[in-house]
């Protein structure tokens, strides 16, 4: 069954708190190579049957007008997945 | 139905606008609503309980959206509730001529700019913790229908409790609102979630459409207010009822 996957990322100008408190917890573990990190989110829509052009286009105005807030998030990547 | 008070005398409000309605949204997992009910009571008017599924806006001359954790702050605060059937009759009817009040509360707040009755957007705040505590507002516009019964730079205390309670817009977006003078209210004193320019309220270009992050609705009884003793929050609801009878200042 194939998913469309959704990708939302925080705007590059909006601070990401959360980002901001993992990138700090990082080093305490010992992992001190990233120098910064921001949280997204991934939805996966599951499609019954065929991905089409309209279904496509469907998940597309979800992923704008539901799934992210044009005001403080970026759709980055929307993408047919097959299993 | 009438709430005597359990401290204080409210029963001579200053309106005695008996026959106003004003409507408090409920969703899945909204909070406040009784809270609102009561202190549009108290302030003098009649609450109407309106449920989000409703497909029709009953007959209501004011809307209040109050606060807490709408379909648990799932995907995003407000996000869920914004495409709520009774939304669409609110978001029609707030832009309408008539231009009726509503008054989004912290969630509420947080579904009015999810609506695009008002711009912007609640992010988590900076310090990532909830945050519960009387917060010192100023009241920078004074001639919304929400706010006409506190004076222009007043600073009323009411209660913050949030944890997406950060204000963002765009530079451009802040620049129009300080512009136009709409900006409702900011923290003073301290900055309690890092929003922008110390936006804790803001309003539309209309006025009749008001939200901000702290709750008016609990600081509407002595005895039960900030520092037990604060009903600096009784003025929202005086206020939208001396609207409603096209009183002014």
């Amino acid at each position: 069954m194939p998913r469309i996957v959704v990708d939302v990322m925080p705007k590059p100008e909006i601070l990401d708190p959360q980002g901001k408190a993992i990138v700090g917890a990082l080093p305490r573990l010992g992992f001190d190579a990233f120098s910064g990190v921001r949280q997204g989110k991934r939805f996966e829509l599951n499609v019954d049957g065929e991905v089409t052009d309209a279904v496509l286009q469907q998940a597309r105005e979800a992923a704008e007008t539901l799934l992210s807030n044009p005001v403080i998030e970026d759709v980055v990547n929307v993408q047919v997945v097959e299993d | 139905m009438t709430d005597l008070p359990l401290i204080g005398d409210y029963a001579t409000p200053s309106t005695e606008l008996s026959g106003a309605r004003v409507g408090v949204v409920t969703f899945p997992g909204t909070l406040d609503d009784r809270d609102a009910a009561r202190a549009v009571r108290l302030a003098g008017g009649e609450a109407v309980s309106l449920w989000h599924a409703d497909t029709e806006l009953p007959d209501v001359d004011a809307i209040v959206i109050p606060g807490g954790f709408s379909y648990g702050d799932y995907l995003r605060a407000g996000a869920i509730s914004r495409f709520a059937p009774l939304m669409d009759k609110i978001v029609d009817a707030a832009n309408s001529d008539a231009k009726l009040p509503v008054l989004g509360i912290c969630n509420g707040f947080q579904v009015l700019t999810e609506s695009h009755l008002l711009p912007g957007s609640m992010i988590k705040n900076d310090h990532l913790k909830f945050i519960c505590r009387d917060q010192v507002l100023r009241v920078e516009n004074n001639s919304t229908a929400w706010t006409n019964q506190y004076e222009s730079g007043q600073e009323i205390t009411i209660v913050l409790k949030n944890q997406d309670g950060q204000y963002v817009a765009d530079e451009k977006t802040l620049d129009e609102l300080e512009g136009e003078g709409r900006v409702a209210f900011r923290y003073v004193g301290w900055n309690p979630n890092g929003s922008r320019r110390d936006i804790a309220g803001i309003t539309n270009a209309a006025g009749n459409v008001v939200g901000l992050m702290p709750h008016p609705e609990h600081a509407v009884e002595a005895g039960y207010g900030p520092d037990h003793t604060g009903t600096d929050g009784l003025g929202f609801f005086t206020s939208v009822l001396t609207t409603l009878v096209g009183g002014t200042k």
